[in-house]
Order: structure tokens, then C-alpha cells, then sequence
């Protein structure tokens, strides 16, 4: 007995089995939940019982999840992005601009379509690095400087086009970005999954994701010690902005409307949301992208659930906010114990 | 806010011959000039922007002013409980959502008269403030991520109230036609007032005395400046916490009834962004969102500034046609107005906040 609880203990240090049994749920919380979740839907709905069924939520999960790798990293260093939302909406809006010929006077929409995508997600950095500016320059709270974005930006969106609404079904960049690979996989889908792949990579194996993290942990600390602390929040912001600019082009993609009043309105809520069920702390100093994209499919899938199960939508929100709230309290029981 | 101790003559002799800008070189030889910027710079922005439109616009009058209070009552007093919250170091995003979870209780129980909806819709607020406050203070789930989901329960919840239609309309027959149309100082003044202003004037100053000379104000300052030193002096950090969310909730339930009142029913969609306005409106005033510092005054005077520049839009429109200009900002100019001004109004407070250090520091 003494010796089997012996092994059990070196087993524990070697970390091959988990410290306590109740750590479990702090690690991998978000992911049982998530198998718990599919489980369920395999037994009881009909949300994933086809290939249809599972692309149509992962395309449905796509915007939240490209935000929320971004939102990641910027939470990682112990910051904020709330204007994300705004940045999807001047994208989706600058792109209709520019491929339909109203800017620029591109009349080929080939042509106008490979003009526009990189002008949006060039605009789209810039406002993140304007970010990164009033964050770093001038000493702005991240809440505050992203909130001036949010407003500003949502606001150019709608002066831009006097808040009309446009359909993008004629666009190149829809049907090529909703269509599929091999028949079944959507190509937002393999967007969405190598933007997730190269963010793991770099928080994994790059001195930048060192630098971001020792940030989040204490920043004085960080600078003391050498870090470019200015230099890496810009690109942290810039990149946020891009990554908003990516999910702005997604979005269109599946919706094929540009609103510029309700496109992405929001969205950085949902993609906080899915962060902090991943179970990245608000408070900075450790990151998870791979948990951030379980949390944003936990929540779509949960959402879809609980609506397949014929409960009201707006009942739905109130589950979903109870379940947030729960997911984040568990997580937190870690750095109190 | 603590005060800069004053300079030896010397010093500020030598900062100011080394110093370039005319704003530097004045408020080197005047240090009050740069106190009074730094603490009441809401309050001379807003004194001149006043001045201003008197002077530029021949219909800017007392109605106008009765106007943009009286529409701006309901974003005041939301941004009066999130100075409170603020001031602890949280954030409170549920409000706009209690507002209109509110507005559907007062709509849903109007044919049983004004007051008795009042009360019930203050207390629907207070406890979706409480439950707030619980999260936050005793589960200890971070303000920004615990009022998101009261944020989406609340919507959702009044959503269900009335079957998931947008909005639903008062009750006719009810006394809320009176109670909107409700004046004070009839006789006195000239137009009377609408009872909008006098109550956000009342709860402000009610705002500003227990922040001044109360102990719970002095535990709201203590714990956003460092929470755990103040659980270390034996402060109640979390009973402090819970009121703090509490009161946010109460206002943004009395706010309900406010819009109820505006809107002649209740809305479940309507109050969104409200809790970003609350928190520009604290920026403003020059609250650190960081906690710890902060003026309930200046709050106030954040919240007129906005609602004034979006009205100043309106006027100034109307003035360019009588000028006959071809020009003029659509509606849509709104939110860049109001985004550019709070990012003057920042940038300005950061240059003074790092004057000041680099002040402190010499």
C-alpha cells in the first residue's frame, strides 16, 4: 500500500499524472466540458451527427475565435481590445468600398477584390498600432485607448457610407472564402485553424511570446530586466488589429452583408468571453490560444445546444451567462488555493 | 488627488527658461494654473464650450440646456454608480442591460400606477446589482467577466418578460402621462424645471457627500488604491465591493424607469453602449480606471460635456444652413465627435499627468 502510494506520488512529480485529482478540472476544464458537451449532442441532438453539421459550426465559430487569438495575447500582457468589434466593421465596410468600385475607381472586381483585402487589413493594423500608441506614448489605460477606437471607428464605419446597408453577394472573396476544399471544409475553416496553428507556434517557441508574457506578469519588472516593453505592446495591439481585420473578412464571408452600424457589434465581448473560458487569466502573464479556441467553441456549440433543445433564445443567453461566470469562478479557485 | 507641493522660485525659474512650449512656459510661472487644469479641466472645458454656443448660436438658450440635461439625466446617473464602481478598480457592463430589464418591469407593471412600479423596478435593479456584487466580491470572478454575464442574463431575461418582442407600450390608463409631464419650481423659474434635472442634481450631490464624509467613501478610495493593503487594515473590502455593485444596479433600475418614461413603454433591446457612454463620461471627469482616485463632481461634468458636443452637432448644422453653407455632418458624425473629443480630452490628461511626474521627480 505504502509503496503503490509511492509510485503514485513519483508518477505526480514526473507530471505525468496530474497533481491533485481536482487540478484536472482547472487544466482541462474547458476541454471536459467541451467533450462533455459534444457527448451529450452525439447522444440526445442532431447538431453533429453529419460532416455539414460540424463544418456549420465551426464556420459559425470562426469570427469569435480569430478575435479572440488576438484578444489572447493582448490579455496576456495584462491588457484590453475592446474595439475589435468596431475593426471588423470598418473592414467588412472598406473592402465593399473598394471592390465595388465607389473608392479608387476599380471597375474589374478581381482586380478590386485583391486591392481591397489588403488595404482593409493594412487599415485594420494601423488602428491597432494607434492602440499600441496611446497605450505605450502616452500612457493611456488599454480600456480607455481601445475605447476611443471603438467609438472613433464604429463611427467612421458609418460616416463612410451614411450607415447604408450592402449586400456582398457578388463579391469574388465571398464565394472564394465560403467555399469549400475537397468538397467539405469550408476554406474559413482552414483559415481559421492556421491562424490558430501559427499563434500555438508562437507562444510556444518565439522569444516574443517570452517577452509578451513577462509583461503580463509585471511589467516594471519587465522593462528593468531589458524587455522592449513599448515595442512588443505596439506589435501585440497591431496584431490584435489584424487579427480583427481577418475575422472582419470571415464574417462577410459568411454573412455576405456589411452593416456598418451591427457588423461585429459586440464581438469583443463574446471574444473576451471565450478567453476567459479558456481559461487565460484577465489579469495577465500566461496565455492559451488553444484553450481560447475550446472556449469559443464551447460557447457556440453550447448556444446551438441549448436552441436545438427548443429553449428560447433569450433563455439561452441566460444559461450562457451563468455557465461563463461558473467557468471563470472555477479557474480562478486555482490562484487562491 | 494630492496637490503639488510648490516649487522653490529657483526651480521654476530655471524649468521655465528651459522650457519651450508657450503651455509649459505658463504653467511653470503659474503652478495654481496647472493644478486647476489638471483637477478641474472637465469643469473649464465645459464652462467654455457653454460660452461658446451662447455666443455663436441665437436659439443655445435655458430650454436647450433643460434639454441636454434632461436627456443626458438617465447616462448621468448610470455614470454616477460606475464613478463608485470604478473608483474600486471594477467595472460594471451590465448596466444598460438593467436599464432596459427595468424599463420592461415598469412597462409589464404600469396598470398598477406610477410608484408602485417605481419600487418594483428599483428593487429588480438593486438585486441584479447585488448579484453583481456577489460575484465579484465573493466568488472573486473578475468585474469585467462577472457583469458581461449579468450583462447577457439580464437581456435575456427581459427578453422572456415580454416573449422575446423588442418592446412592449405602458399602460394607458396609468398616471405616468402626469408623472412625465412633472415640473419643479412652477412660479419660480422661467421655463420650470423638468423633475429629471433636480433628481440627477440631488443624486449627485448625495454622490459627492458620501464619497467626501463617509467612511464607505473612504473604503471605495482605499480599495481601488490597493485592495490588499485595505483587507490587511481590516477594511470590509467585500461587503464595500458588494454595495458598490449594488448601487450601480439601483441607479441603473431607477434610470429604467427614467427610460420607461422617455420611451412611453419598455424596450428589451434598448440601453445598448450605455455602459461605454458611463464609462466616457467618468473618463472625462477624470477618474483613474485603475481605481483608487476620483471625482464624483467631475463625473457630472464629464457626462454634460458629452451630451452637450453631440447637441453642439445639431446646432451647429442648423447654424451652417442659416449661413448657407452646402455642408453639413449627418447624424453618423456623432460617434467620431464623440471619440475624437475623448481622445483630445485624454491625450490632454496624460501630458498633465506625466508633467506632473516628471515634476515630482526633478
Amino acid at each position: 500500500m505504502m509503496r503503490l502510494e509511492q509510485r503514485w506520488t513519483a508518477l505526480k512529480v514526473r507530471g505525468v499524472l496530474p497533481q491533485k485529482l481536482f487540478t484536472i478540472g482547472q487544466d482541462y476544464g474547458a476541454l471536459i466540458a467541451l467533450v462533455v458537451l459534444i457527448l451529450f449532442n452525439l447522444a440526445f441532438t442532431r447538431q453533429l451527427n453529419s460532416v455539414i453539421a460540424i463544418t456549420n459550426l465551426l464556420v459559425h465559430v470562426t469570427p469569435a475565435l480569430i478575435l479572440g487569438v488576438g484578444m489572447t495575447l493582448v490579455i496576456a500582457t495584462g491588457g484590453i481590445d475592446i474595439s475589435v468589434g468596431s475593426i471588423m466593421g470598418l473592414t467588412g465596410i472598406l473592402t465593399y468600398l473598394i471592390f465595388s468600385g465607389k473608392w479608387f475607381g476599380i471597375q474589374n472586381i478581381v482586380v478590386g477584390t485583391i486591392v481591397a483585402m489588403p488595404v482593409a487589413l493594412v487599415v485594420a493594423t494601423l488602428i491597432g498600432a494607434f492602440n499600441g500608441l496611446l497605450i505605450t506614448r502616452f500612457k493611456v489605460q488599454p480600456i480607455v485607448a481601445t475605447l476611443i477606437a471603438l467609438i472613433t471607428v464604429r463611427g467612421l464605419a458609418e460616416v463612410t457610407v451614411n450607415g447604408f446597408q450592402f449586400a456582398f453577394l457578388s463579391a469574388p472573396i465571398v464565394s472564394w472564402l465560403s467555399g469549400n476544399v475537397l468538397g467539405f471544409l469550408p476554406r474559413q475553416i482552414i483559415l481559421m485553424a492556421i491562424i490558430v496553428a501559427v499563434f500555438t507556434w508562437l507562444m510556444r517557441a518565439t522569444s516574443f511570446s517570452r517577452y509578451l508574457l513577462s509583461i503580463g506578469g509585471n511589467q516594471a519588472a519587465a522593462r528593468l530586466a531589458g524587455v522592449p516593453v513599448n515595442r512588443i505592446l505596439i506589435i501585440v495591439y497591431a496584431l490584435s488589429g489584424l487579427l480583427a481585420g481577418v475575422a472582419g473578412l470571415a464574417f462577410i464571408a459568411f454573412d455576405s452583408a456589411a452593416n456598418p452600424v451591427t457588423l461585429g457589434v459586440g464581438k469583443e465581448l463574446d471574444a473576451i468571453a471565450a478567453v476567459a473560458v479558456g481559461g487565460t487569466p484577465l489579469t495577465g502573464g500566461r496565455a492559451t490560444i488553444l484553450g481560447t479556441a475550446v472556449g469559443a467553441i464551447f460557447i457556440q456549440l453550447l448556444r446551438q445546444t441549448v436552441v436545438a433543445l427548443n429553449v428560447p433564445d433569450d433563455i439561452a443567453s441566460v444559461i450562457i451567462g451563468f455557465l461563463i461566470v461558473l467557468a471563470v469562478f472555477l479557474q480562478h479557485q486555482r490562484k487562491a488555493s | 488627488m494630492s496637490t503639488v507641493s510648490p516649487q522653490p522660485e529657483t526651480r521654476e525659474l530655471a524649468e521655465a527658461t528651459a522650457a519651450t512650449s508657450p503651455v509649459r512656459l505658463l504653467t511653470a510661472r503659474l503652478p495654481w494654473l496647472g493644478n486647476l487644469l489638471r483637477q478641474q479641466g472637465a469643469l473649464i472645458a465645459l464652462i467654455v464650450v457653454v460660452t461658446f454656443s451662447f455666443i455663436r448660436y441665437d436659439n443655445f438658450n435655458t430650454v436647450t440646456i433643460y434639454s441636454v440635461l434632461n436627456f443626458n439625466a438617465q447616462f448621468g446617473l448610470i455614470a454616477l454608480g460606475m464613478t463608485f464602481v470604478i473608483m474600486t478598480g471594477g467595472i460594471d457592463l451590465s448596466v444598460g442591460g438593467i436599464a432596459a430589464l427595468s424599463s420592461v418591469v415598469v412597462a409589464l407593471n404600469s396598470p398598477h400606477g406610477f410608484f408602485y412600479s417605481l419600487v418594483i423596478a428599483v428593487v429588480v435593479g438593486t438585486l441584479v446589482g447585488m448579484v453583481n456584487g456577489f460575484i465579484v466580491a465573493w466568488m472573486r470572478v473578475p468585474p469585467f467577466i462577472a457583469t458581461l454575464a449579468t450583462l447577457y442574463i439580464v437581456r435575456g431575461i427581459a427578453l422572456r418578460l415580454i416573449n422575446d418582442a423588442a418592446s412592449i407600450n405602458l399602460d394607458q390608463k396609468s398616471d405616468f402621462i402626469t408623472v412625465a409631464g412633472t415640473t419643479v419650481g412652477d412660479g419660480v423659474l422661467n421655463p420650470p424645471l423638468p423633475f429629471t434635472i433636480p433628481l440627477l442634481l440631488i443624486a449627485f450631490l448625495i454622490g459627492i457627500l458620501v464619497l467626501r464624509y463617509t467612511r464607505f467613501g473612504r473604503y471605495v478610495l482605499a480599495i481601488g488604491g490597493n485592495a490588499e493593503a485595505a483587507r490587511l487594515m481590516g477594511l470590509p473590502v467585500r461587503r464595500t465591493t458588494f454595495l458598490v455593485y449594488m448601487f450601480s444596479g439601483m441607479l441603473a433600475g431607477l434610470v429604467g424607469v427614467l427610460l420607461a418614461i422617455n420611451l412611453n413603454g419598455g424596450s428589451a433591446t434598448e440601453g445598448n453602449g450605455w455602459e461605454l457612454i458611463a464609462i466616457a463620461s467618468v473618463v472625462v471627469g477624470g477618474t483613474l480606471l485603475s481605481g483608487g482616485v476620483g471625482s464624483v463632481f467631475g463625473t457630472l461634468v464629464g457626462s454634460l460635456l458629452l451630451g452637450l458636443i453631440v447637441e453642439i452637432l445639431q446646432l451647429e448644422n442648423n447654424y451652417m444652413l442659416d449661413q448657407g453653407w452646402q455642408f453639413s455632418f449627418s447624424s453618423f458624425w456623432q460617434d467620431v465627435i464623440r471619440g475624437v473629443f475623448l481622445l483630445v480630452v485624454v491625450l490632454l490628461q496624460s501630458y498633465l499627468q506625466q508633467r506632473k511626474r516628471i515634476k515630482g521627480r526633478t
